[in-house]
């Protein structure tokens, strides 16, 4: 059943109108995803590729029944967006936007911690490459034909390592149940843990991959959350470490600002407390598959 | 983006908080005359880089007459300054601070950042001041007090107050003190403010409560909203070839490695990198080329990693999403051709059409070595700046 998406998640586009929603749109109908249509204020009652155009989010759950939405509206705008979604009723919200002022973050999410947990949108992001099932639905900007279906969750902080990681796994025959982008942000929707968590819950993933970086405390915090409450083994690469301090490596949140926050820090915490750690990002591929061959 | 101790001492003044008196000089007349301006018999002249611990690196000059100040300006326009901040290469001084003397009975640090476990900004302070806080953190953790600030209300006047009491403040300068942290967490809210610190904040001998030393961080992602502190930008103070990549819409990083590299995605980067190191080598910079890597981006990439001369040997790593090896390998043929590249030159490609990708770089007829996975790719970056460097030493002897 995957986690987060699959085939029948009814998906809307923010920013749906502009030259990069439009295109990611058409990627995510034609890998199969099931979008419904789209917002972009001003613009409702028009159609484009095909689908309806909504002036605010509420019309587009009430119309269409929208459960999920990806956001593509510039940083300026894209906690708005955010919040829009997150009180229209949406359950899951995708921000690939890159850029967002770190207060604007702070704001959307003590803004979502407002409402019951129950009724609590989950947000990845921002600046991540978004989610895939594989073979069922894909809310995101990746490359969808990379990922094969199986059994295997990842979670990790980049795009294109992320992408680095599924293919490496491809060439030896292990598929993914889901890959969920959670973006290179200090301040991001759901944290590395969040995702462990539902994974821990998904029955079809067997084994966990997460790909995570130096700065912040995230990946510690989930190794923690490993071994305390999962049964499914978790398999981890940090990447960063010839990354020197205090230097901001392209994600702003990829920075070493305080103790515990290294590659090798992490890496070494991580291992104490159970998790398995791919000694470079060239074998992530051949240790999940021992990971599994072990089971 | 940083900025510096006067600029950041000014914001502060504006919002209530009390700073020393002082000026900018930027030759030791210009110092001399701030002296004369300010009056008094102590000055301290402090040379502005955009780095803490100046201190200790002899940034910082307390002056007791006014050739002393003209000296110590002489001696500190135009040098390099080195702290654990800075790294090896240090920070060229160009301007100075010319700050009157300061009696100080009592010194604290103080400093709101951005907590990213809590998700909220947190206020830390300490009444051990003038250290720095990573020292204090490791030798006297108990010594440090931190209060969350709860986002949708903001700060409270209680915890201000917590805080005042925390750094062992007389209950005489208490107002003063919650006006000092007001002022600073409406600075930091309404500029963007990432980090703010102060340290040391003293008490004068007159009982005043004073910000000796002043440092500020903005939000990179925010300056879109904050003109004015986007003015404030010292482009002095970085690296001039991080500076000409963020121009060019490229994250460039410069590290003290050989091996050049030009990659696609923030993360993919580091594990390159990390990839070289474990062969063996050690990585030149970082320098993500984002996703739409067109043919006149790969060109500007390719130029700014080689004028690096310490480079002997540049690695193309390419996981192309929405973006398509064909395109890429153009882009590299492209460079390579115009460049007149001396360097070797390794190339990995991944993703969509790599087929065709590997094809046109084959059929360039150009010297480039090419790799099918990431490890391979590292190991022959390696291999080919090994045997660069001794075809180096051979010519040389």
């Amino acid at each position: 059943m995957a986690i987060l998406i699959d085939e029948t998640t009814r998906i809307i586009v923010q920013g749906f109108t502009g030259k990069i929603g439009s295109f990611h749109a058409q990627d995510m109908i034609n890998y199969g995803s099931n979008v419904v249509g789209g917002i972009t204020p001003g613009k409702g009652g028009q159609t484009h590729l095909g689908l309806p155009v909504f002036n605010t989010v509420k019309e587009a759950v009430r119309q269409v029944g929208a459960e999920a939405s990806i956001i593509f509206v510039p940083p300026a705008f894209a906690a708005d967006s955010i919040m829009e979604a997150a009180d229209a009723g949406i359950k899951y919200c995708v921000a690939i936007t890159d850029g967002i002022p770190t207060q604007d973050m702070m704001t959307v999410k003590n803004f979502l911690r407002r409402f019951p947990v129950e009724q609590r949108m989950i947000l990845t992001g921002p600046n991540c490459a978004g989610t895939i099932s594989p073979g069922r639905a894909m809310l995101g900007i990746m490359p969808g034909h990379i990922y094969m279906k199986g059994n295997v969750g990842i979670v990790g902080r980049s795009g294109t390592l992320g992408y680095e990681a599924a293919d490496q796994m491809k060439r030896l025959g292990i598929g993914i149940s889901t890959s969920v982008g959670i973006g290179g942000d200090p301040i991001n929707g759901s944290s590395h843990r969040d995702i462990l968590e539902k994974f821990e819950a998904d029955p079809e993933t067997k084994v966990v991959v997460m790909i995570g970086e130096i700065g912040g405390p995230q990946e510690v915090e989930a190794g923690i959350f490993a071994k305390e409450h999962m049964t499914k083994p978790v398999v981890a690469y940090i990447a960063g470490l010839t990354a020197p301090e205090g230097r901001r490596m392209g994600h702003a949140g990829a920075i070493i600002s305080s103790a515990g926050e290294s590659a090798a820090e992490k890496v070494a915490m991580l291992k104490d407390l159970g998790v398995t750690i791919c000694p470079t990002p060239a074998a992530m591929g051949e240790t999940v598959a021992a990971v599994l061959a072990r089971m | 983006m940083d900025i510096h101790e006067y600029q950041a001492k000014e914001i502060l003044s504006g919002y209530g908080v009390k700073i020393a008196e002082g000026g900018m000089a930027y030759s030791p007349e210009e110092a001399v005359q701030r002296a004369r301006d300010i009056g008094g018999h102590v000055w301290a002249v402090k040379a502005q880089i955009h780095s803490g611990a100046r201190g200790k690196a002899g940034g910082i000059k307390i002056c007791k007459t006014h050739d002393e100040v003209e000296a110590a300006a002489e001696a500190l326009l135009g040098k390099r300054l080195v702290t654990h901040q800075t790294g090896p290469a240090g920070k060229v001084c160009g301007r100075l601070y010319v700050e009157a003397g300061t009696d100080i009975v009592k010194e604290m640090y103080f400093c709101f950042l951005v907590d990213r476990s809590s998700e909220r900004i947190v206020m830390v302070g300490s009444a051990q001041g003038g250290m720095e806080i990573e020292e204090l953190a490791e030798n006297n953790p108990d010594a440090i007090t931190k209060i969350y600030i709860e986002p949708a209300v903001g700060l409270q006047d209680y915890q201000a107050r917590e805080m005042a009491f925390a750094l062992g403040l007389d209950p005489e300068l208490l107002s003063h003190a919650v006006k000092t942290i007001r002022g600073c967490y409406r600075a930091l809210r309404e500029l963007d403010v990432s980090m703010l610190e102060i340290n040391p904040l003293v008490v004068t001998r007159s009982n005043e409560l004073v910000a000796l030393d002043a440092k500020m961080g903005f939000d990179d992602n925010a300056l879109f909203r904050q003109q004015k502190i986007s003015e404030l930008r010292d482009k002095t103070q970085e690296d001039p070839r991080e500076m000409a990549a963020a121009d060019r819409g490229l994250s460039y990083v410069g590290l003290d490695g050989d091996i050049g590299c030009m990659i696609n995605g923030a993360g993919l980067a580091m594990a390159t990198m990390d990839m070289i190191k474990l062969a063996g080598g050690e990585p030149a910079n970082f320098l993500d080329v984002g996703g739409g890597a067109s043919a006149e981006r790969t060109e500007k990439a390719f130029r700014l990693v080689l004028a690096d001369k310490g480079v002997k040997a540049m690695l193309v790593n390419i996981f192309a999403g929405i973006n398509r090896c064909d395109w890429i390998a153009e882009g590299v043929v492209e460079a390579v051709k115009k460049i007149d590249m001396k360097i070797p030159l390794i190339v990995r490609l991944s993703g969509t059409n790599v087929e065709e990708g590997r094809r046109i770089i084959a059929e360039s007829g150009l010297p480039i070595i090419t790799a099918e996975t990431l490890a391979e790719a590292a190991e022959k970056a390696v291999q080919a700046r090994n045997e660069a460097v001794a075809k180096e030493a051979a010519q040389g002897a």
